[in-house]
């Protein structure tokens, strides 16, 4: 492998890695701080996308698309939180599963009913159409260095908002002892609501940015549930710091094990969740 | 469920056997084809039913939910067609063993990992490896890939050249359906009374008293995993057999979805619970596909209703309605709920 060949994988490892982050970052947050299991996460980035990809075709703009996905999902995790999840912190992880299962069927028969079964996809913008070359054969999309550029900064930002404000503090604090901070005068119920609209406004983001990179099909959603499940796993439930290095281990691993081993590849991502179980079942970064 | 465990329920559930058993003999007073149809539905129950059966065995009894049961339902459909030489037709004396031995071979490593985890980690590990096996069958040429594969010829059974079970006949495999049902039935509660049927139900209710009274308890959990997984293996090379035809979607996890719903529908623990919840989802899949052809949106909707406003299932609501029917045994055979599931 050429340096350059290398390094380009290493680029769209990260990332890959980092859109896998904001996913699962949202669906760890969820587990860890409200401890729900949340199966119709991959959902919301197909509804993310798809959301994107009709405002793009009517608008023909890409950044009224992401922002009105980001809205759309926004709002839709708002309303799920306070209608369907608000009853699930008391029932067990059964009855979670089940209800998010449900709303995976009713997410994906809705999307087929708005936009068919057809695969779609949507342009780049010119203004980030060409591409950084490497070498003669070897390119980085700049389209591709923006979308790193900013999950980087949407990373950072969101660690510095759970680490650093008073709202990151009551996110933290409600995770280790909801009674406690309701009776410090928080509203927990807008918190948690809060919480799980945030995760999906950044999962249909990432949906909404990768519609020019991947294009846009029934199914897509299925996919990157199990990539961001074996990423939570992998980093353990709750950590976001986990999410990140799993999301990006993940991202590169999948990337070079596509270039290296093609006839592996989708097991490459299994075996390396089934070293972590053998050596730190809890994930490589769960709290104690 | 107690409904089945005394007398009226064991002559209920054999009126039930019973009715069901005539139905092919019904065939002279019907529509030909209709009687087809209904036979074919009436099949397809009782193996999706043992899907659910050993599915409740680990949600239901040793409270393990898993989200990826339906790969081993899938493994013993496509073990059948990978183990069976080209061209040949199966035996059900030979091959069928083969493949459930492999079932249970592919178990017991997945369950190893597994079983390390608890929890929503379980659930999450379960669901992972369900789809790595949907991915394999559907990216690898092995098997037909997305489009699937044909069995080449249905199993028989043969002995000294005479052919005593030949499954090309729909009311043979009927009959074949009922009893593999009925047997496995029978097996698993013979079994739940056993020494080991005691831990691991022991296990459902308290995992850290069944610790504590010295039982090792990741090796019970194993080896219930290879159990259920191996039950499942049979509904699948069933399943193979009934159309004769197996594709990766056996294998997905909307199947290891819609079992665990009819699981809870049906009623955890009862294990024939989940046969009558098969029927019952059936029926209601049947009737909103032909109302409708977006009857997934009904259906997903319909579970999340069920699941809210049922949270013991059906028969958690028989019940709970029991009580207002004989009053003056109201609350004399209520039970508690069990505890959560393995949070």
């Amino acid at each position: 492998m050429s340096l350059s060949l290398f390094l380009v994988q290493v680029f769209n490892g990260l990332q890959y890695g980092l859109i896998l982050f904001l996913i699962a970052s949202g669906l760890t947050l969820i587990f860890g701080i409200m401890g729900i299991i949340n199966l119709a996460h991959g959902a919301f980035y197909m509804l993310g996308a798809y959301v994107a990809f009709g405002i793009a075709q009517s608008s023909g703009s890409l950044v009224l698309a992401v922002l009105g996905a980001v809205a759309t999902m926004a709002a839709l995790g708002f309303v799920i939180e306070r209608v369907l999840i608000g009853r699930l912190y008391n029932r067990n992880h059964l009855d979670q599963v089940l209800i998010t299962f449900g709303l995976i069927l009713v997410f994906d028969e809705a999307q087929r009913i708005i936009w068919g079964s057809d695969v779609h996809s949507v342009a780049i913008p010119p203004a980030l159409s060409s591409s950084f070359q490497v070498s003669d054969i070897m390119a980085f999309s700049y389209y591709r260095i923006f979308v790193t550029v900013v999950c980087a900064v949407l990373a950072v930002t969101m660690a510095l908002v759970i680490q650093k404000t008073k709202l990151g503090m009551w996110i933290r604090a409600g995770a280790s002892n909801r009674e406690m901070v309701s009776s410090l005068g928080v509203d927990i119920n807008m918190l948690f609501a809060l919480v799980f609209a945030a995760g999906a406004a950044l999962t249909g983001f990432a949906g909404a940015i990768s519609v020019p990179l991947t294009s846009v099909s029934p199914g897509m959603g299925d996919a990157i549930i199990i990539i961001s499940f074996v990423v939570v796993v992998i980093g353990g439930v709750g950590s976001i710091k986990g999410a990140f290095f799993g999301a990006l281990l993940i991202g590169l691993a999948d990337t070079f094990g596509r270039v290296l081993l093609p006839q592996f590849s989708s097991f490459l991502v299994y075996a390396i969740m089934a070293g972590v179980l053998l050596w730190r079942p809890q994930g490589l970064f769960a709290r104690a | 469920m107690t409904f089945f465990n005394n007398r009226w329920g064991y002559l209920i559930g054999a009126v039930i056997v019973a009715l069901v058993a005539a139905f092919p003999l019904l065939k002279g007073t019907m529509n030909a084809n209709l009687h087809e149809f209904f036979l074919q539905q009436i099949t397809y129950i009782m193996i999706f039913g043992l899907l659910c059966m050993s599915l409740d065995l680990l949600v239901g009894i040793v409270g393990l939910v898993s989200m990826g049961h339906a790969a081993f339902y899938g493994l013993g459909a496509y073990l059948l067609i990978l183990l069976t030489p080209q061209y040949s037709t199966p035996s059900i004396l030979t091959t069928i063993p083969l493949v459930l031995g492999g079932v249970a071979a592919i178990a017991l490593v997945i369950g190893a990992f597994a079983l390390r985890t608890s929890g929503l980690y379980f659930i999450m590990v379960t669901l992972a490896v369900g789809q790595m096996f949907y991915y394999f069958f559907n990216d690898s040429k092995l098997a037909g890939g997305s489009d699937g594969v044909y069995l080449f010829a249905k199993p028989t059974l043969e002995i000294g050249g005479r052919t005593l079970i030949n499954l090309e006949s729909k009311v043979q495999f009927f009959y074949v359906s009922l009893g593999v049902l009925l047997v496995s039935f029978a097996i698993l509660r013979l079994m739940l009374e056993s020494p080991f049927g005691k831990v691991i139900r022991g296990i459902g209710i308290n995992e850290y008293r069944t610790r504590g009274l010295g039982y090792d308890v990741y090796f019970y959990k194993l080896i219930a995993f290879v159990i259920a997984a191996v039950f499942a293996g049979l509904a699948g090379v069933l399943g193979a057999v009934q159309y004769g035809f197996v594709n990766p979607s056996m294998l997905g996890w909307h199947m290891s979805g819609i079992a665990l719903v009819t699981v809870i529908l049906g009623g955890m623990g009862s294990l024939i619970g989940p046969v009558l919840g098969a029927a019952f989802i059936e029926v209601i899949r049947y009737a909103l596909e032909h109302a409708t052809q977006h009857w997934l949106l009904l259906f997903g909707s319909l579970i999340i209703i069920m699941v809210l406003a049922f949270p013991r299932g059906l028969a958690g609501l028989g019940e709970q309605l029991a009580p207002l029917f004989r009053k003056s045994r109201a609350g004399a055979e209520a039970k508690p709920l069990p505890e959560k599931v393995d949070a």
